[in-house]
């Protein structure tokens, strides 16, 4: 992607996702509000894609948030919106802290297990400590408010929200990817050792990364918690983790559009698919899955950006004749 | 601590452990051949449940003396390895070899994906269960406490299973040819071994262990959707644990595990799952490559 085609680009998709309500009809805006805590979540996964790094349990951040504000809500009391994002933030981040301590040692597949294997623990807690957790039965998180008014994860202030913090979070990781930082990260995706040898400090990299990565997972955790209304320890299984990284590859890890185009079109493949194919949904995504990666391993994004550039060399040919 | 659990803990941690390593060995035989963490494979050990189940039901069905289930079983398993097997690698996986990690893993993540939903549509959402292999074969009483021979079926199996596999490998000349494949693709290939045809005898015989394994424990349990989903997980575990690519590793990972699990169920429930995932943790953490792998070396 290169700089100045970006603010066109952002302004148009703001403004299509701004105006969006006025437009389409309500049960849509719910997919659409589905769509933009999946992209912070999948931001995260897809900045630790461009390192090299496969993660599959990032759903440890995600159940973490969710979880921190399914416990305030249950014994503190707090619905607000502005202290449960920062704490869900904060949640991640500190988990992150932690478990990318042993993290940044590890690559590859060793990485993804060791991910997998922290994501599951919380799994394995919260679904068996059900006197503090509710179990399998999840935990019920009532109506958010914003400055004490109330909102219902359906309504338009809910997406609107959503669509704020999805806002700031795009502004980090693009400030992120653009800084010194970010430009280690995707070196150590084509030579580890040649940065290593230039006296960079990898595991520094690799851990304020996934610190930045957790803390993505935190703030999507308390988004979907009160969109969906209510959080299960399937909020921690590898299946969430793996949605995750699916919707990373469907979109295309490359930048910040990517995952938002991916978790659109993942949400929307899932509504429709559900709705049309009840027991095969899974199927479709699957298919959709091997398709993209076989024929289109960049995902989406790569594939807009090939449609560009064709439609523009052909708008340059038509001048010319 | 009385005899009587020490008793069940060890019968149980027995019992399981066979069930964990058939789980488990066609995933460490894949992954260490092709290098490529099979996330399909449990799909693969659900479709082998499945179809040993459904033969073993229609064997009743049709009148067949209840002891033919055992071949109905066998059968099912050796279709869904020699079928499924052979396709998968032929018409996808080979295709991505080359590719990096995570194309790889959310390749056979998909084929998981589309196996799940399929077993949905062919077989339905009802549970599916045959008991006459596990019942024909009675129980017998240790103190006090009842326990079927069909686990010695099980334990039976996958030392036999585990054993050739191990043979295969370190005893015949095939083997030598997987270990040469394993420490250096490219020069086996210069040196004029089939490396595409060790792969496809690899991932089929990886998938037929699964099939086998699935089948084999289909009349212990009711074979359930998304039961595909919920072993996978487990048996990247065993095999994290005891060293990925190794099937020593896994017969260890699986007793390890199957004993940590059977001690937090008798004695901290609550533990039942954080346990085993804590063993991976820490054995990851201590030794990444596992507690029998190998360090792959570091290439420049």
């Amino acid at each position: 992607m290169s700089l100045p085609t970006l603010p066109r680009a952002l302004l148009v998709t703001s403004a299509l996702l701004i105006l969006l309500p006025l437009v389409v009809p309500g049960w849509i805006m719910f997919v659409m509000t589905k769509a933009l805590f999946m992209f912070i979540a999948v931001l995260g996964v897809a900045v630790l894609l461009r390192g090299g790094l496969l993660t599959f349990g990032h759903a440890l951040f995600y159940a973490t948030g969710a979880y921190a504000a399914g416990f305030s809500v249950k014994w503190l009391g707090v619905q607000e919106l502005l202290l449960l994002v920062p704490l869900g933030a904060l949640s991640g981040m500190i988990m992150a802290a932690l478990v990318g301590l042993i993290m940044a040692r590890y690559r590859e597949v060793f990485f993804a297990m060791l991910n997998l294997a922290f994501s599951m623990i919380l799994f394995g807690a919260l679904l068996k400590f059900y006197w503090f957790t509710g179990g399998t039965d999840g935990l019920a998180m009532g109506t958010a408010t914003l400055l004490g008014t109330e909102f219902e994860g359906d309504s338009f202030g809910f997406y609107y929200f959503s669509l704020a913090i999805a806002g700031i979070v795009a502004f980090v990781v693009c400030r992120f990817m653009a800084s010194p930082l970010g430009y280690f990260l995707r070196a150590l995706y084509d030579n580890e050792i040649r940065i290593e040898y230039s006296g960079v400090a990898v595991r520094q990299i690799i851990y304020r990364t996934y610190i930045l990565a957790g803390t993505l997972g935190g703030v999507s955790g308390v988004l979907a918690a009160f969109t969906i209304g209510h959080i299960v320890p399937e909020d921690a299984f590898w299946l969430q983790s793996g949605e995750f990284v699916f919707v990373a590859l469907l979109g295309g890890f490359g930048g910040v559009p990517g995952p938002l185009m991916g978790a659109i079109a993942f949400e929307l493949i899932q509504t429709y698919a559900s709705k049309f194919f009840p027991l095969a949904w899974q199927m479709t995504l699957g298919i959709i899955m091997l398709i993209v990666i076989l024929f289109q391993p960049g995902g989406l994004w790569a594939m807009y950006q090939k449609a560009e550039r064709w439609l523009s060399r052909k708008g340059r040919d038509g001048e010319d004749a | 601590m009385d005899m009587r659990i020490v008793t069940i803990i060890f019968f149980d941690g027995v019992s399981y452990a066979a069930t964990l390593f058939l789980l488990s060995l066609g995933l460490t035989v894949v992954f260490g051949v092709l290098r490529i963490l099979n996330i399909s494979h449990g799909g693969i050990y659900a479709l082998g449940a499945y179809m040993g189940t459904g033969l073993a039901l229609w064997v009743l069905d049709v009148g067949l003396p209840p002891a033919v289930t055992y071949l109905a079983l066998f059968v099912g398993a050796l279709i869904i390895g020699f079928s499924v097997g052979p396709v998968i690698e032929r018409l996808l996986l080979r295709r991505i070899y080359g590719s990096d990690m995570h194309i790889q893993l959310l390749l056979t993540y998909s084929i998981l994906l589309i196996m799940d939903d399929s077993m949905k549509l062919i077989w339905g959402m009802q549970p599916l269960f045959v008991s006459e292999p596990y019942a024909l074969l009675g129980t017998f009483s240790v103190v006090g406490i009842l326990y079927p021979w069909y686990d010695f079926v099980l334990i039976g199996v996958a030392v036999v299973f585990g054993g050739a596999l191990a043979w295969l490998v370190r005893g015949t000349r095939f083997g030598k040819l997987v270990v040469s494949v394993i420490n250096d693709r490219e020069v086996s290939l210069a040196i004029g071994i089939n490396v595409n045809l060790i792969f496809a005898v690899a991932f089929t015989v990886g998938a037929l262990a699964a099939a086998l394994g699935g089948a084999l424990i289909a009349p212990k349990i009711a074979v359930v959707p998304q039961f595909a989903l919920e072993v996978i997980v487990l048996a990247f575990a065993v095999i994290a644990i005891g060293g990925m690519g190794s099937i020593e590793g896994a017969a260890l990972g699986a007793v390890i595990v199957s004993f940590a699990r059977a001690l937090a169920i008798h004695l901290a429930p609550e533990l039942e799952l954080v346990v085993i995932y804590l063993i991976m943790v820490v054995v990851l953490a201590f030794r990444p490559q596992g507690i029998l792998g190998e360090l792959e070396l570091r290439r420049i």
